[in-house]
């Protein structure tokens, strides 16, 4: 077994033979080896995208609006991902974010991963009729668990999710009762006593 | 009164790094200080009589054991090389995690003596080979066997019987990835398993040359006196692998250059120093001029250090036998200043580590401060301004932006892997081929390239901006980011130009590792010794502390 520090000194090398800058190239490795962490096939796709890009014409999309759109060749997910990350902080204000026509979907996948631990929300990601939900970085969800992902995306839609609780405020007071059962209700004697502080904090 | 910590550009010149010694902030040390209420066992011992086999020695606390495991094999004479071109060694090593089964020492026996091209498991932690110096070892062997001690003299211009050619950890050839032990407690601190390893082999030498001293002579043979065994160490043979090691580590080597500094500032604003502690301090700094003069290199350049080395401490010595009172306020402030208007750069951090002898209660919070969470710096800060990296470049890189890199003899040299063994090598851009193929270790001169792009730019444009037109200085701009937070992350200097001496890399961080005795075989490699004069593994529960600066070498 590969353990991951091969598997990114080996993505970022290998990206950097394949035409990308040293600082790209590291920022390749380490999502790779948060996918393959995750237990997604992260070395395959990009083992696959870069044999495709010998042959194959991808387009730089440097600048990231609410809808992007390539009508002739397909984004290439690296420099979608980069630059999803450096501009973050534009892009996590967009209610919802389009692409269409993405190569490689699970690379820029990673990418929005760590954006999701980065900014601090959760991200939902809707691409041809598949579903992941991308959890701070810490892990991905994903309604179909076969993990094959294709070599390409026609339209993927991102949603960053505020940050709310996942639970209703009756289901919280109902378990914070529960949880005041460990408390000893203070006498008065306990009142001046037990505590540190005086009664008052106006000496 | 208040000291200011030193200046990162005076610390972090390569002279100085390379001018870098042991103390008690050492992995090796802070390693034995660690493990000393550890259990010691050797559990298996299966060597035949000419030392070939399988042992395996342990650490145990608790629920946790740590296991070495040694492969000794027979190879040729002419079969025996410390370069890592080599493909056969006398023993192999692995640390492993937990207890071995028999099944566990079968699968290691088939990868670790190949080293390189076997693959471990997430069960080993460590690996590593040494050679035997064929000369002590075969010369102990016979007097041993003979029922007399070996030669002393022979012995102390060596310092061991065998020495390492590579230590490696952290993943590599499907070892065990750090981030899978990195929360367990003993080993919060930098190489804490290599440095276990080091000093479980060096107790396996001693073995074996016990044992085939005893089979060839069974009724007369002696064991070595535990005495010599105490004085000596591992030697080890490190080459270019090391020196990329710190400029792709930046965060971790601030924490270790920044725990040095804190320790020397604390030490220097004690105002009253306790009787017993100035005591401590002169007897190690004395007793250490042994290590000074039994430090035999036949290298020019640091055979110039020692000597300068050697002036200096003696008359930094006669200055507090004669001129000095440690009644005096502030006295280590006022050694320190007296340190650097007198002192070579050599004697100034030789002294400086000796300084933090006395000193538990400073050291040792340290230490646990020494490893780094790189993860958590590696992403660029995009949507700050030009003028913030030009500001920092202006601060934390002023004699870098001095350096003029249109002269060809401060580009002289690149740094590229080489495709035979996947290790770091150092070449002539304008006499060899491959510079095309950089390995991005030239930050000083990528520093100066991106300032002068920065100064083109607009100020109020975001960095996001600037990227997305300049990505070949995007590896860049995220040191620069890093050295903001991190004052000695960089190393202030030229890695490329034509009077580097790639030997200070690898000193500056031998010196943490613990090593004693530099000795430079060339301007790319060197020989060093760990653990000469430590105690031995059954001795630890209460030892000498400053074992280093008492040993008899």
């Amino acid at each position: 077994m590969k353990s991951l520090s091969e598997i990114e000194t080996t993505a970022k090398r290998a990206s950097k033979a394949a035409g990308f800058s040293w600082g790209e190239a590291e920022e390749i490795g380490k999502c790779i080896r948060q996918l393959e962490m995750f237990g997604l096939p992260g070395v395959k796709h990009l083992n696959s995208y870069f044999n495709d890009k010998k042959k194959n014409t991808y387009e730089n999309l440097s600048s990231i609006n609410q809808l992007n759109s390539s009508s002739s060749n397909p984004y290439c997910p690296i420099i979608l991902g980069i630059s999803f990350l450096d501009q973050l902080k534009i892009v996590e204000n967009y209610e919802k974010i389009y692409f269409s026509n993405i190569a490689y979907p699970i690379i820029f996948l990673s990418f929005l991963s760590r954006s999701s631990e980065i900014s601090g929300k959760k991200i939902n990601v809707k691409f041809d009729e598949k579903e992941i939900f991308l959890n701070l970085n810490v892990n991905i969800y994903s309604n179909f668990l076969n993990l094959k992902f294709p070599k390409n995306s026609k339209n993927l839609e991102i949603n960053f999710i505020d940050n709310k609780d996942n639970f209703n405020e009756d289901e919280w007071t109902s378990l914070y009762k529960l949880s005041e059962n460990t408390f000893v209700e203070e006498t008065d004697s306990l009142k001046k006593g037990a505590a540190g502080a005086g009664l008052t904090d106006n000496d | 009164m208040k000291v200011q910590l030193r200046d990162p550009n005076t610390i972090m010149k390569l002279s100085r790094l390379g001018s870098f010694h042991q103390s008690k902030l050492s992995f090796l040390r802070s390693f034995l200080n660690e493990f000393k209420d550890w259990e010691y066992k050797r559990d298996l011992f299966n060597l035949n009589r000419f030392g070939y086999g399988e042992a395996v020695y342990s650490f145990k606390k608790d629920k946790r054991t740590y296991s070495l495991v040694c492969f000794a094999n027979k190879i040729k004479d002419d079969e025996r090389s410390d370069r890592v071109i080599a493909t056969k060694w006398d023993a192999a090593f692995t640390l492993h995690d937990g207890v071995p089964t028999q099944k566990d020492i079968d699968r290691l026996k088939n990868e670790v003596p190949r080293q390189e091209v076997g693959r471990l498991s997430f069960k080993e932690l460590t690996l590593s080979r040494a050679n035997k110096s064929l000369r002590v070892f075969n010369h102990v062997v016979e007097r041993l066997s003979e029922g007399k001690q070996p030669d002393l003299e022979l012995l102390s211009n060596v310092g061991y019987l065998y020495r390492t050619t590579a230590v490696y950890g952290s993943g590599k050839f499907g070892l065990a990835d750090r981030f899978r032990i990195k929360n367990r407690e003993e080993i919060n601190g930098p190489f804490r398993l290599e440095m276990m390893l080091v000093y479980l082999v060096r107790q396996f030498t001693f073995d074996q040359v016990n044992h085939v001293a005893h089979h060839k002579n069974p009724s007369k043979s002696v064991v070595l006196d535990r005495k010599i065994c105490k004085n000596l160490g591992i030697g080890n043979s490190t080459g270019l692998g090391m020196a990329p090691f710190i400029v792709n580590h930046p965060t971790l080597l601030n924490n270790w250059v920044m725990s040095r500094e804190i320790a020397l500032k604390k030490i220097r604003e004690i105002k009253i120093v306790k009787k017993k502690d100035s005591v401590l301090f002169i007897d190690c700094l004395k007793k250490s001029l042994t290590n000074i003069t039994s430090w035999n290199t036949d290298s020019d350049y640091q055979q110039i250090k020692i000597k300068n080395l050697l002036k200096d401490i003696k008359k930094f010595i006669h200055f507090i036998d004669n001129n000095f009172d440690f009644e005096d306020e502030y006295p280590f402030n006022q050694i320190y200043l007296w340190l650097e208007e007198e002192a070579c750069e050599e004697c100034i951090e030789y002294v400086v580590s000796i300084m933090m002898e006395p000193y538990n209660e400073i050291t040792n919070p340290l230490v646990s401060q020494m490893s780094s969470e790189e993860d958590k710096y590696f992403t660029i800060p995009t949507s700050r301004t030009i003028k913030d990296l030009i500001n920092i470049i202006e601060k934390k890189y002023s004699n870098i932006l001095k350096i003029n890199f249109d002269k060809k003899q401060n580009i002289q040299n690149f740094w590229f892997i080489s495709k035979n063994k996947e290790e770091p090598r150092l070449a002539d851009r304008f006499e060899e081929g491959g510079s095309e193929l950089e390995q991005p270790l030239a930050i000083a001169r990528d520093v100066k390239k991106l300032y002068k792009k920065l100064l083109v730019t607009k100020n109020n444009s975001t960095v996001a901006e600037f990227l997305s037109k300049n990505s070949e200085l995007r590896h860049i701009v995220r040191r620069v980011f890093i050295v903001e937070k991190f004052p000695y992350s960089e190393i202030q200097d030229n890695t490329i130009g034509k009077n580097i001496m790639p030997i200070d890399m690898l000193r500056l961080k031998l010196s943490f590792f613990g090593a004693l005795k530099f000795d430079p075989r060339s301007d790319k490699w060197l020989r060093i010794c760990m653990f000469q004069g430590a105690p031995l593994p059954d001795e630890l529960k209460n030892y000498d502390e400053q074992w280093v600066y008492r040993s008899s070498n």
